[in-house]
């Protein structure tokens, strides 16, 4: 099989539809009202997979070099994780 | 493995390849960097404001943040589709789908425009709360990304019309197209912490 680095027609709209109704389902969440570390947690989840479809299938960081994968994974990671922190610590006050 | 690896066409890689000039990776990771800074300083404010800033984010058109959500990820989607079809050397399906990619570019344009003005007639101003002043300056540094990326699909869609992306030469799209990936993704991530965590 070739690496084909920016993959199939069929493939980028199944994700496209995914992407869509992620957000979709985010709209509505934010909708609820429901102010929960559980709610936070859903939501912080689905912006974490749509972040990581551009970066691995639409970037196509998937077929390059592991460091490039590292350093935008791992950006998107630490953000979402100082901003659980500074959640944490208003919820906490 | 490397047998396979032989016989594979042309076109495919042989091996791990980042997809468009190593320079817009930098970039890229700087602009990241800048943005990364901005939410952390938005998520700490918001943590000593928590009041202020539950009932001011209550007051954004989150319906508006949806569209212009769903404007940049279908963006990206044509312009993975643009990319897919430059490789196959179908510079006019390549052209139009980067056509479509900058319509809902300036999509996002319009409604971001329409936002603003709601919230200008409204008084809101960068001077009017800390959440407010997070809100316009946070959207517009990433307002004015989108335009450039405009500016960088339409040079991509010019190329394309001439024919001058193939699979033998990708570089130029793949580096025009990974930086409006960029723009994308950091609005997925400052679309949920401005307009909808509370």
């Amino acid at each position: 099989m070739s690496v084909e680095v920016h993959g199939t027609p069929r493939r980028a709209t199944i994700l496209w539809l995914l992407l869509i109704t992620a957000t979709l389902l985010t709209w509505g969440l934010g909708a609820t009202d429901v102010a929960g570390r559980l709610t936070i947690l859903i939501l912080a989840v689905l912006s974490f997979w749509k972040g990581s479809v551009i970066i691995l299938d639409f970037m196509a960081l998937r077929h390059a070099p592991a460091l490039w994968r590292a350093l935008t994974l791992g950006w998107m990671i630490l953000v979402w994780a100082v901003i659980a922190i500074a959640y944490w610590k208003g919820i906490s006050r | 493995m490397e047998n396979t690896r032989n016989t594979a066409t042309l076109a495919a890689a042989p091996g791990p390849r980042l997809a468009g000039d190593l320079a817009i990776w930098f970039f890229i990771l700087a602009e990241l960097l800048a943005f990364g800074v901005f939410f952390a300083a938005y998520a700490f404010t918001r943590a000593k404001n928590l009041e202020l800033f539950n009932v001011e984010q209550q007051a954004l058109n989150r319906g508006a943040g949806v569209i212009n959500t769903m404007l940049l990820l279908t963006a990206s989607y044509f312009v993975v589709r643009a990319v897919q079809a430059a490789e196959r050397a179908a510079s006019a399906q390549s052209a139009r789908w980067l056509l479509a990619a900058i319509c809902c570019g300036l999509g996002f344009i319009g409604v971001k425009l329409t936002e603003y003005s709601a919230a200008f007639a409204h008084g809101v101003s960068l001077s009017s709360s800390p959440f407010h002043m997070f809100y316009l300056s946070l959207t517009f540094f990433h307002f004015m990304h989108v335009i450039l990326g405009l500016v960088i699909l339409l040079a991509l869609w010019n190329g394309a019309r001439k024919g001058r992306y193939h699979a033998g030469d990708m570089n130029g799209m793949e580096t025009g197209a990974a930086y409006w990936h960029m723009v994308d993704l950091v609005w997925l991530i400052l679309f949920p912490l401005v307009y909808v965590i509370n």
